[in-house]
C-alpha cells in the first residue's frame, strides 16, 4: 500500500514536471514580452507548438545517420529522467535514492553530449558551429557544476537532493560564505545550461550566433517537438534544482498527507513563477555576450564553485 | 578645383549636362582620371554605361583639405564621358578598388570590357536572365537560363573552414549570399555575393514616361523612397531646367527627414536587438512606428512612396496634419533621450558594439562611404551641407561625425542625426511658405515638349548616404537612360573589411551596423 502510495506520488512528480515544462516556458516568453511592452503569445502557445511539430512531417537530411533519428528520444529520456530525480513538491520519494547531483549532471552531460553528435551528424556548418561552442561551453560549465556538487556534498554529507533539502532546512546550517559562493556559481552555470542570455539567445533568428538553435537547425516534426520538449525541461530541472537546494521550504517530506502534497505543489508552483519572473527580468536587462567571453563568465563560475569547496576545507563554518 | 580643371582641358564639355559640366575625354585622360582617383585625391561618385560609352562621376573637395574633413561649400562634381566604339575601356578598377563591383556590372549589362580589371567574374548576372547583357546594343539571348558556377576568393591555411550563409535569410531581410572564410570563430575572410534582387529597373526606366520613370524610381529601395524619388526629381529638374515651388521645397525636406528619422530609428533598434537587447528593439519599434502612422496620416502611405514628382509634391500639408508632425516631433523627443542614455549605460550592449566591426577612416574616403558609415568613420560627407540642395540652404543642421568607426560609433551617428532630423523637420515646419499656389502649380510640369535632349544629374542624401541619379531625356520627354547609384555599392565592400579579424557571432552586429541595401545596388 505504501508502495502504491509513493508510486502515485513519484508518478504526479514525473507528470507534472512534463506537463509543467512548457508552461514554464510560456510563462517566461510571456513576462518578457510584457516588459518589453508587448502583448506576447498566449501562456500556453509552448503546447499548441509541441502539437503541431508533432503532427508534422519530419523532414531529414539526405546524409543524416540512423542516429540523427534516435538522438532526440535520447535526449527527452535524460533530461526526463534528470528532471523528475529532483525533488520539485516533495522529499522521500521512491526515486530519491538515485536522485544524486552527480548523476543528474551526468544525465544531462550525456544528453548534451548526444545533441553536439546530433549537430555534426547531418554535416552542415551551422550544426558543426553549434556543437563546437556547445562543447565549449560545457568544458567549463560541467566543472563549474561538479565544484557547486562537491560545495555543497561537504557540507550536508550527502550528494542526495532529498538529504540536501533537508540539511538546508536544518538549523545547523547557518550564515555559509561557501553556500553563497556555489549559489552564484549555480546561477551562471544554469543560465550558460539553459541557453539563455546573456549566453546564448533562444529567440534569435540569427545563425551565425546561435549555440543551441544551431545544433538543432536541421530538426523538424516530432524530433523538433522532443528536443524542444527536453529543453523547457531542462529550464524546469535547472530551476527546481536552484528552489530545492536553497529555497527548500514549502517541500512535503516523505510520508505526508494528500493535503500537504497539495500545499507542497502550490509552494512549488509559486517559487517557479518567482525564478521565471526573475529570469526574464535579469534576460530583459542585459545584452548578449560575446562567444569568446562565455569562457571568462563560466570560469568565474567554475573558481567561485572551487573557492567555495576550499573554504570547507580551511573551515568547516565558512 | 585644380584637378577639375585639368580633367576639364583634357577633353570636350558637353552643352546639355545640368547643373555639373560633363567632359567628353579621351582613354589617356580617362586613366589619368584614374590615376588621381587612385591617388585619393578625387572621390568616385558613380561608374555606368551607357550604349556604347562610360560615364564616370567625380567628386572634388577643396584643395589643401585633409580628406577627411568636407569643407563646406567647396565639393564640385564633375562627369567623365569614354566613348567605347570598341567595346571597351580602360578598367578604373585596375587602380581603385570601389571601382571594381561597377565594372563588372557595366560588363554584365553592357558587354563593354573593363581592360585590366581584375575580377573576371560576373556581378549582377547569375546565369539566370533570358538575356545577356540586356542593356547593350544587342541583347543576346540566352537559351537555357541556369545558374553559373561562381568562384569565391580562396583563402588558404591549416583549419580554415567554409560557412556559406545565404541567400535565403532565416529573418525577413532581403536576399544575398555571404561567404565566410573562418579559422574557428575568428573570420578570416568574408565574400559577399548580390545581386538576387535585380529587377531590371534601368532597362524599365529607358523609353518610359516621366511620370513612369518616377515610380520606378521610388521603387529602386523601398526603405529610402522618399530619397530616390527626390533624387530622381532634383535630376529631372536640372536636365529641364524646372523650378520647384518653395512650399514643395520644404515638404519635399520634411518628407526626407521623416524617412531618415523612421530608418535610423528602426536600426538602432534593430541593431542593439542583435546583440539580443530586445528592449532597444521594443522601444525604437513604437517609435518608428509612430512616425510611419503620422506619415501614413499626413502624407497618405507609411513610407510617403510616389510623394514626391518631377516638378513639385502630389500631397499638400494640411494645418491638421502640421500639428499631427508636432505632435510626432513631442513625443519621440519626450522618449529618445532617455533611449540613447539606455544605450550608453548599459555595459553589456556597449560591450559588444565597441570596438566591433571597424572600418579604417582612410578606407572610408577611399571607397567615399557616405552615410553613418563614413561620418562614424572621421568622412564628414552629407550631400545636404556639401553640394546642398535647397530647401538645406537655408536650414541649420549639424553633421556628426565619429573617427572610431566601429558599431558604436555607427550607433551614435544615428542617434544623432536622428536629433537633427527632428530639428529639420520642425524648421521645415517652421519655415513652410504659406503660398496660395494653385494645386496644379504647385506640382505639374509641362514635359510635352522639350525639344532637345536633356541631361541632369542630381546628389540627395538618403538615409544611408548620397545617391547619385543622372538622367538624359529626349525631345519628347521620355527618358533615354537613367542611371540610379546606391549609396550601398561603396559601402558594402567596406563590410568585407570590417569583419576581418572579428568574429563569426559578431557579423549579425556588424552587418545591421551597416545595414546596407541590397535592392538598390541590384538594381
Amino acid at each position: 500500500m505504501v508502495l502504491i502510495a509513493d508510486l502515485a506520488v513519484q508518478g504526479t512528480e514525473m507528470l507534472l514536471v512534463l506537463c509543467l515544462a512548457p508552461l514554464l516556458t510560456g510563462f517566461v516568453r510571456k513576462v518578457k514580452a510584457h516588459l518589453l511592452r508587448r502583448r506576447g503569445p498566449s501562456l500556453i502557445q509552448p503546447y499548441r507548438d509541441l502539437l503541431r511539430l508533432l503532427r508534422k512531417e519530419v523532414v531529414l537530411a539526405d546524409n543524416a545517420s540512423w542516429l540523427f533519428c534516435a538522438i532526440p528520444y535520447l535526449i527527452f529520456a535524460a533530461t526526463w529522467v534528470a528532471a523528475s530525480l529532483v525533488p520539485t513538491f516533495a522529499t522521500g520519494l521512491l526515486f530519491s535514492w538515485s536522485a544524486d547531483l552527480i548523476a543528474i549532471t551526468a544525465l544531462l552531460g550525456s544528453a548534451r553530449f548526444f545533441l553536439a553528435l546530433a549537430g555534426l551528424d547531418a554535416g552542415t556548418s551551422f550544426g558543426g558551429i553549434g556543437a563546437s561552442r556547445e562543447m565549449m561551453v560545457a568544458t567549463l560549465a560541467e566543472p563549474a557544476m561538479l565544484m557547486i556538487v562537491f560545495t555543497l556534498a561537504l557540507l550536508a554529507g550527502s550528494t542526495q537532493l532529498s538529504n540536501l533539502a533537508g540539511f538546508m532546512l536544518s538549523p545547523q546550517i547557518g550564515l555559509r560564505v561557501s553556500l553563497g559562493l556555489a549559489l552564484v556559481a549555480l546561477l551562471m552555470v544554469a543560465l550558460a545550461e539553459n541557453g539563455r542570455i546573456p549566453i546564448d539567445n533562444p529567440a534569435t533568428h540569427l545563425e551565425l550566433t546561435m549555440v543551441h538553435e544551431a545544433m538543432v537547425l536541421e530538426y523538424s516534426g516530432r524530433h523538433l517537438a522532443l528536443i524542444e520538449l527536453a529543453a523547457s525541461l531542462k529550464l524546469l530541472l535547472t530551476l527546481s534544482l536552484i528552489v530545492c537546494v536553497f529555497i527548500p521550504w514549502g517541500l512535503s517530506p516523505a510520508g505526508s498527507g494528500v493535503a500537504e502534497r497539495f500545499i507542497g505543489i502550490a509552494v512549488y508552483l509559486l517559487k517557479l513563477v518567482l525564478g521565471g519572473f526573475l529570469l526574464a527580468l535579469f534576460e530583459t536587462s542585459i545584452a548578449k555576450m560575446r562567444v569568446f567571453r562565455v569562457p571568462q563568465f563560466l570560469g568565474a563560475a567554475l573558481m567561485l564553485g572551487l573557492l567555495g569547496t576550499l573554504l570547507l576545507f580551511v573551515s568547516r563554518s565558512l | 578645383m585644380a584637378v577639375f580643371a585639368e580633367l576639364s582641358r583634357q577633353g570636350k564639355q558637353m552643352a546639355a549636362h545640368r547643373p555639373c559640366p560633363r567632359i567628353l575625354v579621351e582613354e589617356e585622360a580617362w586613366r589619368a582620371a584614374a590615376a588621381v582617383l587612385a591617388e585619393g585625391k578625387l572621390t568616385l561618385l558613380g561608374l555606368w554605361g551607357d550604349g556604347q560609352a562610360v560615364h564616370m562621376a567625380l567628386l572634388e573637395d577643396g584643395p589643401d583639405e585633409d580628406p577627411g574633413k568636407f569643407s563646406s561649400t567647396r565639393c564640385e562634381t564633375l562627369v567623365l564621358t569614354l566613348a567605347c566604339p570598341l567595346g571597351s575601356f580602360p578598367s578604373v578598377g585596375a587602380v581603385h578598388a570601389p571601382a571594381i563591383r561597377l565594372e563588372r556590372a557595366i560588363r554584365d549589362l553592357f558587354a563593354l570590357i573593363p581592360r585590366g580589371l581584375p575580377d573576371e567574374r560576373p556581378w549582377l548576372d547569375h546565369g539566370r536572365w533570358r538575356l545577356e547583357h540586356p542593356l547593350s546594343s544587342t541583347p543576346g539571348e540566352r537559351l537555357k537560363p541556369a545558374p553559373v558556377a561562381y568562384p569565391f576568393l580562396p583563402a588558404e591555411g591549416e583549419g580554415l573552414h567554409q560557412i556559406p550563409v545565404g541567400p535565403v535569410h532565416a529573418g525577413i531581410i532581403e536576399p544575398g549570399h555571404f561567404r565566410f572564410n573562418a579559422s574557428g570563430e575568428t573570420v578570416v575572410r568574408l565574400e559577399e555575393r548580390l545581386g538576387y534582387t535585380h529587377k531590371g529597373i534601368e532597362s524599365l526606366m529607358a523609353g518610359a514616361s516621366l511620370e513612369t520613370a518616377a515610380c520606378l524610381a521610388g521603387r529602386v529601395s523601398g526603405d529610402s523612397t522618399v530619397a530616390y524619388s527626390l533624387a530622381f526629381a532634383q535630376a529631372v529638374e536640372a536636365a529641364l531646367d524646372l523650378s520647384v515651388p518653395p512650399r514643395a521645397v520644404y515638404l519635399r525636406a520634411l518628407m526626407a527627414e521623416l524617412e531618415r528619422l523612421a530608418n535610423h530609428l528602426g536600426d538602432i533598434g534593430a541593431i542593439c536587438n542583435d546583440a539580443a537587447f530586445a528592449m532597444m528593439l521594443a522601444q525604437c519599434g513604437v517609435l518608428r512606428e509612430r512616425v510611419l502612422r503620422a506619415a501614413h496620416e499626413v502624407f497618405g502611405h507609411r513610407l510617403m512612396m510616389d510623394r514626391i514628382l518631377p516638378g513639385g509634391v502630389t500631397v499638400d500639408l494640411t494645418p491638421a496634419g502640421a500639428t499631427r508632425i508636432r505632435e510626432l516631433l513631442a513625443s519621440i523627443r519626450a522618449v529618445f533621450p532617455a533611449l540613447a542614455d539606455l544605450y550608453d549605460k548599459t555595459a553589456s550592449l556597449q560591450d559588444r558594439t565597441s570596438g566591433t566591426g571597424i572600418v579604417a577612416p582612410a578606407l572610408a574616403c577611399r571607397f567615399g562611404a557616405g552615410g553613418y558609415i563614413g561620418r562614424a568613420s572621421g568622412r564628414s560627407f552629407d550631400t545636404r551641407r556639401h553640394l546642398a540642395y535647397p530647401p538645406y540652404d537655408t536650414l541649420a543642421f549639424e553633421v556628426p561625425t565619429f573617427f572610431e568607426g566601429d558599431v558604436n560609433a555607427r550607433i551614435w551617428v544615428r542617434i544623432r542625426e536622428a536629433e537633427q532630423s527632428l530639428s529639420l523637420i520642425e524648421q521645415s515646419l517652421d519655415n513652410l511658405p504659406r503660398d496660395n499656389l494653385a494645386r496644379d502649380d504647385r506640382l505639374q510640369v509641362s514635359v510635352t515638349d522639350i525639344g532637345e535632349t536633356r541631361e541632369g544629374l542630381a546628389l540627395v542624401e538618403g538615409f544611408r548616404g548620397d545617391i547619385l541619379v543622372s538622367v538624359r531625356i529626349d525631345a519628347g520627354g521620355r527618358i533615354e537612360r537613367c542611371h540610379l547609384r546606391d549609396p550601398s555599392w561603396f559601402q558594402w565592400p567596406l563590410l568585407e573589411v570590417a569583419i576581418e579579424g572579428n568574429i563569426v557571432a559578431d557579423f549579425p552586429l556588424c552587418n545591421k551596423s551597416f545595414n546596407c541595401s541590397y535592392s538598390g545596388p541590384d538594381m
